[in-house]
């Protein structure tokens, strides 16, 4: 097989049309997104530029604090944006219940793929640990996200019903186990739907990274069936973790509602 | 300190952030009526009592125990207490009946028992009626079967009549207060009513801007 064609600086600039056909659509509704749609593209690119060239350089020079510090600065970066999402609406607990869902959850899982499925050698390897966390930290960032709105939301909307299940003798984890178990669902859902579609609908980012790099489709699927996995695994672990300990920090020590 | 061996429920310095502000009330174990203008801490009361809520200062007795080394959701279920607005969990007439024993995870009714207790508030509906079929006063009936079917050792009643017409809110609190008085359970309720409060209780409370003004003793132990 043939080694990729590498893009021009031009050819990049050319998908930038796709921001101008966005902006166009939401000016001419009268959308209020344009600030959001750029800022979000003039980062996503810089991000990546970035990331191009510590990746170069990492990846030349494996070394375990590296590849450990990155991981580190990832889950921390994930957890800072869920923080950042929900600014002024989280509590001190709950910020801490998120930061160590999405830590053990996203970490457990990922320490598995890396050491127990894919049995990376050596371990700090670069060119498997970074990205695989990558996509495991990032879909966990997703799902717990979603999971801290939800809950937030369900929490506010069915108060009554909360305060009522309580009023006729429900232990605050009997009186949110409808919004716990409706808030998993929501959270794990995304990630449920791209299994269902996947292959047919769609083709991974990663596996059509490795296809276009040149790997047999064959391994690629391999890679992506075990990183799926591993996602469904992260997501649903932190989300648990975050709407288990989550719900009581809306009660108080004698059982009542905050 | 001295222990009225009659008291059920015993405040003492209670307050409740600037809501509430009690020195000193007893309740008795009969029925008894609290008595008092809107937004003068009724409500308040009987929360603190079924411990929705906790007195910021002071104390609460329930039959001689301090209510803070007792367990919330224990103390509940034996006291438990219709809201005054009737809150209807998904579902239908049977669900809603059922739904704290769904909580706490305990067998489903029979429906004999869903009967008897629908007969005792006169809501002749089948148990599986939706709930968003009901009108205001029909849920309100519903709720408070839901609570006879707890049978709680106290109730707590919180308007259990303000959605109902002034005939059939007497008549469901006229039914409700013999059948407690049979079983001998103790009812805390709260009224507008002063006809209603009048007739059925062994004693009234009368509250006012969050203090309790006065205990009178009645007659309604002869209804």
């Amino acid at each position: 097989m043939e080694g990729i064609i590498e893009l021009t600086l031009w050819q990049v600039a050319a998908a930038y049309l796709f921001v101008v056909i966005v902006l166009l659509i939401v000016k001419s509704r009268g959308i209020k997104k344009e600030g959001e749609i750029v800022l979000s593209s003039v980062r996503m690119t810089l991000q990546l530029i970035l990331a191009g060239y510590v990746l170069v350089y990492v990846l030349d020079n494996p070394n375990p604090f590296i590849t450990a510090a990155i991981i580190i600065l990832m889950e921390a970066f994930a957890i800072y944006t869920v923080m950042a999402k929900f600014k002024g609406r989280l509590n001190g607990k709950l910020k801490k219940i998120i930061a160590l869902s999405m830590g053990l959850g996203a970490g457990a899982c990922l320490l598995y793929l890396i050491f127990a499925v894919i049995g990376v050698q050596p371990w700090y390897d670069p060119q498997y640990f970074i990205p695989i966390a990558g996509m495991v930290i990032g879909n966990s960032m997703t799902g717990v996200s979603l999971a801290v709105k939800s809950l937030l939301e369900g929490m506010t909307t069915r108060r009554q019903i909360v305060e009522e299940a309580l009023i006729l003798g429900a232990t605050p984890r009997e009186a949110t186990a409808d919004i716990i178990n409706q808030t998993f669902d929501s959270a794990i859902m995304p990630t449920i739907n791209s299994m269902l579609g996947m292959g047919i609908i769609f083709l991974p980012g990663m596996m059509t990274g490795q296809i276009l790099a040149g790997v047999s489709p064959t391994t690629a699927i391999a890679y992506q069936i075990a990183i799926m996995l591993g996602i469904l695994g992260a997501v649903a672990v932190s989300v648990i973790l975050a709407l288990q300990m989550g719900y009581r920090t809306f009660f108080n020590r004698e059982e009542q509602l905050v | 300190m001295e222990e009225n061996e009659n008291s059920l429920f015993e405040l003492i310095g209670v307050s409740y952030l600037n809501v509430l502000d009690i020195p000193s009330l007893t309740i008795g174990r009969g029925i008894t009526t609290i008595f008092g203008p809107s937004g003068s801490g009724k409500t308040t009361i009987l929360k603190l009592l079924n411990r929705m809520i906790s007195p910021s200062t002071g104390q609460l007795f329930f039959n001689g125990t301090e209510l803070r080394q007792t367990n919330p959701v224990q103390h509940r279920r034996k006291v438990v207490m219709l809201s005054q607005n009737p809150v209807m969990f998904d579902g239908n007439i049977r669900d809603n009946l059922n739904a704290p024993n769904t909580f706490q995870k305990r067998p489903l009714l029979d429906e004999s028992l869903l009967f008897s207790a629908l007969e005792t508030v006169g809501l002749g509906k089948d148990p599986a009626t939706p709930v968003n079929l009901l009108s205001g006063g029909e849920k309100q009936r519903l709720a408070l079967a839901r609570v006879i079917l707890l049978q709680p050792e106290v109730y707590l009643l919180d308007e259990p009549s303000s959605a109902l017409d002034d005939a059939s809110a007497e008549a469901v609190v006229e039914t409700l207060c013999l059948k407690a008085r049979k079983e001998n359970r103790p009812v805390i309720m709260v009224t507008h009513s002063k006809t209603i409060a009048r007739k059925y209780s062994d004693a009234i409370i009368t509250i006012a801007g969050g203090k309790s003004i006065g205990q009178e003793l009645c007659s309604g132990r002869d209804n």
